[in-house]
């Protein structure tokens, strides 16, 4: 079946199952290979990619839901020569460890940013709760969403 | 698998760090732990919390046709909590509804329940809700339509609707049944969720627990008009109370999520006596059909049955993962064979997510991932394929509608 698809502002024919997720046709028609397969359950957001500005699980988003929707992959918010703000504050934190689950973050946080550009602290973690990282890197993550959106480094406490 | 992994493990420190705190706790009296029980048999903190908020402290908005209230402070600080009660008027706010000044409670506040408990059950509360830790937390203003923020008329209101009257054992049924009668009329409050509300927001009690609307959720029949499929046993009922998870019935979602979670602490033989009454009290229900109608739904919802493929069948088609795991097979649930759609659409729409460092069944959330047409396509499909009832009527609106409710 062919389906049209519209990733990162270009559109793109495809012929493909409509059942398939979104995460494999973006990494195996589409050579983006950013998004990662990690639960494939929606449970670790691995996979996050944004459709129409808000943050989902590619893993479990058929293609046949995406189609006429704006598709924005990590790829889509610049390069390694030129990153977008919100890849350029992860970089400056270096909240990357072993970096599976970064592009599901940087992707799970500019849904946010891009829906509230400043946010408190408890939305923040609210709105990366999704989202996993299994070396721990989470301070560092939250440092860098708070870098990205302007906000100081170190947050107001949290009310537990 | 990640997040159940997880779970195991954030438990297995609670259950450390209550060993830990029991061990250093000097020891409460029986009535000080009677009253805690209580509470969690109640829930009070579900409503008496904020998100975020200090436990029993207040400040959640709870919605009502008529505006917001806002729960109160029942920490025992003086100034903004209750800690100028008095037994006695602690006595009188929940058998009668009203204020230690002298005002009048709105009925959001379901004293229409707690008026049934017993003398020594209230006494218990009040010794267990006094001992702790005072939090100074003012209580929002009421947000209600005019003139309902003029308490006296709630006077009025009481005229027309409120009968109190102790709770009356049965004769003839067991102690356990009549125990948990007792639990479900007056500090469960059950009615509250499960019972329709007339105009005025009274609880219609000719219709107790026939099932009723309640923020964007549709809280299922607890009597023989229980649209289950398979017939509910005391013992099915007192797992899903304690876990969340019904095998042959659904998960907890929506509010009921946040109530399992206080009955999974509550004492085992008071939850297993509201299993048993409520079970009985649905045991009326005759059974339906299970069907499987794969082909068929597909012919009619080829869209819904393309959807289903990608996004629910890794966990919810048989063999499965989560299907291994002992979870309800989509055949049983409940929420497909209720009249209304609404907690199909819900849960979809918000998935079952326990708060942070809780366990609990975990679905994520296709809020993001779908359209509105796309819902209702789905819905569709997952009536037509699991279920012999017919098609849920102006799936599109219906759609629109819960995701309207279901944004907060």
């Amino acid at each position: 079946m062919s389906l049209t698809l519209n990733v990162n502002g270009v559109d793109h024919s495809l012929d493909v199952d409509p059942t398939t997720p979104l995460l494999y046709v973006l990494r195996d028609d589409l050579g983006l290979n950013g998004a990662k397969f990690g639960c494939g359950l929606g449970q670790c957001g691995a996979c996050t990619v944004t459709v129409d500005g808000k943050a989902v699980f590619s893993c479990l988003l058929p293609a046949l839901a995406a189609r006429g929707r704006r598709i924005v992959t990590v790829e889509g918010l610049g390069t390694a020569a030129a990153p977008g703000a919100i890849q350029k504050a992860f970089e400056t934190e270096q909240a990357a460890q072993c970096g599976y689950c970064i592009a599901g973050m940087i992707m799970r946080a500019k849904a946010l940013l891009d829906a509230n550009p400043k946010p408190t602290e408890a939305q923040i973690r609210a709105g990366l709760q999704p989202n996993l990282c299994r070396c721990g890197t989470h301070m560092r993550i939250l440092r860098a969403v708070r870098r990205a959106a302007g906000l100081p480094s170190e947050p107001a406490p949290v009310r537990a | 698998m990640e997040r159940t992994v997880r779970s195991i493990a954030l438990g297995g420190l609670t259950a450390l760090a209550a060993a830990v705190a029991v061990a250093q706790t000097p020891a409460v009296s029986p009535q000080v732990a009677r009253g805690a029980a209580l509470s969690k048999l109640g829930d009070c903190a579900l409503c008496h919390t904020a998100e975020a908020g200090a436990p029993f402290a207040g400040g959640r908005a709870i919605p009502t046709p008529f505006g917001k209230v806002f729960a109160s402070n029942i920490t025992p600080d003086a100034q903004t909590g209750i800690g100028r009660y008095s037994e006695a008027e602690f006595a009188r706010a929940m058998h009668k509804g009203v204020r230690r000044d002298g005002a009048e409670l709105y009925p959001a506040f379901p004293y229409d329940h707690f008026t049934g408990a017993s003398d020594a059950d209230i006494a218990a509360l009040y010794a267990f809700l006094m001992g702790r830790r005072p939090v100074r937390q003012d209580t929002p203003a009421p947000q209600l339509v005019p003139p309902l923020g003029f308490r006296p008329l709630m006077g009025v209101w009481k005229a027309l609707y409120f009968h109190p009257q102790p709770f009356r054992p049965t004769p003839g049924k067991s102690d356990e049944w009549n125990r948990g009668a007792y639990l479900v009329e007056t500090f469960g409050h059950c009615g509250a969720c499960h019972t329709p509300h007339g105009a005025l927001g009274a609880e219609q009690k000719a219709k107790a627990l026939d099932g009723a609307f309640v923020e964007g959720w549709y809280a299922p029949p607890l009597n023989g008009k229980t649209p289950a499929s398979m017939p509910w046993t005391a013992d099915a009922l007192y797992a899903y109370l304690r876990t969340g998870l019904g095998p042959t019935h659904a998960a907890a979602a929506g509010p009921m999520g946040e109530v399992t979670r206080e009955l999974a602490r509550a004492p085992e033989g008071e939850v297993r006596a509201m299993a048993v009454y409520l079970a009985e009290r649905m045991a009326a229900a005759a059974p339906t059909a299970t069907v499987d109608r794969e082909s068929q739904a597909a012919r009619a919802h080829p869209q819904g049955a393309r959807l289903y493929a990608g996004a629910c069948a890794d966990c919810h088609e048989a063999g499965s993962a989560m299907m291994r795991e002992g979870r309800p097979p989509l055949t049983l649930g409940t929420p497909l064979h209720e009249a209304d759609p609404r907690d199909t659409l819900a849960i979809v729409l918000k998935g079952l997510e326990p708060p942070t460092g809780a366990s609990g069944p975990f679905m994520p959330a296709f809020g993001a991932a779908f359209t509105d047409a796309q819902l209702a396509d789905l819905a569709a499909y997952l009536r037509a394929r699991f279920t012999d009832q017919p098609a849920w009527a102006n799936l599109p609106a219906a759609a629109r509608t819960a995701r309207k409710e279901t944004a907060t």
